[in-house]
């Protein structure tokens, strides 16, 4: 199971990457694999708003459905238009090509976009993931 | 892994999707050791099985095969099995691993005259399913497969382990059904494996292993009821569409006879359809089945189909709903198309 260092984590098992104003998220190598094989993923809208905490989409797998929970406060500026055809794409690359959605962050009192609160280190996901068997 | 009726059991070895697509269109092997196998045997073996269970037993040849029930005095149903005649005087009666218990504990009262015995702790069982097993299968089984008919079995060996080997399974796909000792069960596995490497790829193995995904997914195109899903204690096998199992005709009383033929003669209260999703969002168990605005049924098993490309749900419905029908998905009413069953029939495919 990989957890790339350079992310951030939710205890929902979502990933976030952060570039400039922009927040890239997805869905954790493990939650997939927990999933199983996705056959549908239901994303926000362009131009939605997101609520941290928040369900904003759903994950089909042939098991289970679980809602995708947002990371963050911020807009959806796009969605993964991929996954519609390709949802296999997130067991295949959790981290790269299955990524979900980007959302446009507030910018923090320093001018660069402020890191929301709650999330989680590699670290302490890994350590998350490990004590959930 | 999966806690299953006290069993550890895999619910996927890799991709189920891959998993069921291989028994579709090559083969893969499944592990089914968690059945419950119970030995009824004796002179008055048939006789006493004619009682306990709904269908005519005594009327298998020895080397057939049959579907039935196990139901209730009020004609429920306890569990579904398939019982092997393996001899004139020995029935093997497979459960389901959660009824194990039951289904003992019933057969043990209700087959005076004969012997009842659990034989589930020594007894493994390996499938092998998908339209190459006969070509696997035969590569290390002394037995002649060609002239085995669907739901026929025989004595053999499978990898040089005496095995009984009868062409069932719970996929809707031609394959084969090993019991075997509880310790040889590895040995078969490897043997069916290395049979079919020769033929594989590079890399890719021929025969992969299915889990308890697979194997839902499976039954559920096949259009095979699950028990807890399509069967239990408070239906019917009328409701199932399954009252051929019921052997009203059978001479004698039977547990559930009285009850039953009511029913046969009053016809089911429900009915159990097939439905197709418009939409790409699955239908699950207990998903509530609409006809207009109005709530008329019940989702019993649904999932994404691999073969057709799209969700497929069963459903029980009050008898007479007509639709067109809508499944609740949590929240949102998705349409969905009444078919037939079952939603992928092998013989109408090739």
């Amino acid at each position: 199971m990989s957890v790339p260092a350079e992310l951030h984590y939710t205890e929902e098992h979502e990933w976030v990457s952060i570039a400039g104003d922009t927040a890239t998220v997805g869905i954790t190598d493990y939650a997939a694999q927990q999933l199983g094989d996705v056959v549908y993923v239901s994303l926000p809208a362009v131009g939605a708003a997101v609520t941290s905490g928040e369900p904003c989409g759903e994950v089909e797998s042939t098991k289970s459905v679980s809602d995708l929970y947002s990371p963050l406060d911020g807009e959806v500026v796009e969605a993964n238009e991929e996954l519609d055809d390709d949802p296999g794409l997130v067991n295949a690359e959790p981290y790269g090509a299955g990524w979900m959605f980007r959302v446009r962050i507030p910018a923090g009192s320093g001018g660069e976009a402020a890191l929301p609160p709650g999330l989680l280190t590699a670290a302490e996901y890994e350590e998350l993931t490990k004590s959930a068997g | 892994m999966t806690d299953f009726a006290g069993w550890l059991m895999p619910l996927r070895y890799g991709s189920e999707t891959a998993e069921h697509n291989a028994v579709r269109s090559g083969a893969a092997l499944f592990d089914l050791s968690h059945m419950g196998e119970i030995a009824v045997t004796g002179a008055g073996a048939g006789e006493a099985l004619d009682y306990a269970v709904c269908g005519w037993p005594s009327q298998l040849a020895p080397g057939r095969a049959r579907y039935t029930m196990l139901c209730a005095p009020d004609g429920g149903v306890l569990d579904d099995l398939v019982i092997y005649r393996q001899a004139p005087d020995r029935f093997l009666v497979v459960a389901n691993a959660a009824n194990t218990a039951v289904v003992l504990g019933e057969l043990q009262r209700r087959c005076a005259g004969a012997v009842v015995q659990d034989e589930t702790e020594v007894t493994g069982l390996i499938a092998i399913q998908g339209p190459n097993a006969p070509g696997i299968l035969s590569r290390v089984t002394d037995l002649p497969l060609e002239g085995m008919r669907y739901y026929a079995g025989a004595s053999g060996t499978v990898g040089g382990c005496p095995a009984w080997v009868a062409r069932t399974g719970y996929t809707g796909e031609d394959g084969f059904e090993i019991y075997c000792a509880a310790g040889d069960a590895e040995r078969v596995w490897t043997a069916l494996s290395e049979a079919a490497s020769r033929d594989g790829e590079a890399g890719t193995p021929a025969l992969p292993a299915a889990g308890l995904a697979a194997r839902d997914t499976l039954r559920l195109e096949a259009g095979m009821p699950l028990y807890g899903n399509e069967l239990g204690p408070d239906m019917t096998p009328y409701e199932a569409g399954l009252g051929r199992v019921v052997r009203l005709d059978k001479p004698g009383d039977f547990v559930g006879r009285a009850a039953l033929e009511e029913r046969a003669a009053e016809g089911p209260r429900r009915t159990l359809i097939g439905l197709v999703a418009r939409s790409r969002r699955v239908p699950r168990h207990g998903y509530a089945v609409l006809s207009g605005s109005a709530e008329v049924g019940v989702v019993t098993s649904g999932a994404p189909s691999p073969t057709l490309g799209t969700p497929i749900a069963m459903a029980y419905v009050a008898t007479g709903a007509t639709g067109p029908f809508g499944i609740d998905v949590r929240g949102t009413t998705e349409p969905a198309d009444l078919t037939e069953l079952p939603f992928y029939d092998r013989r109408k495919q090739r």
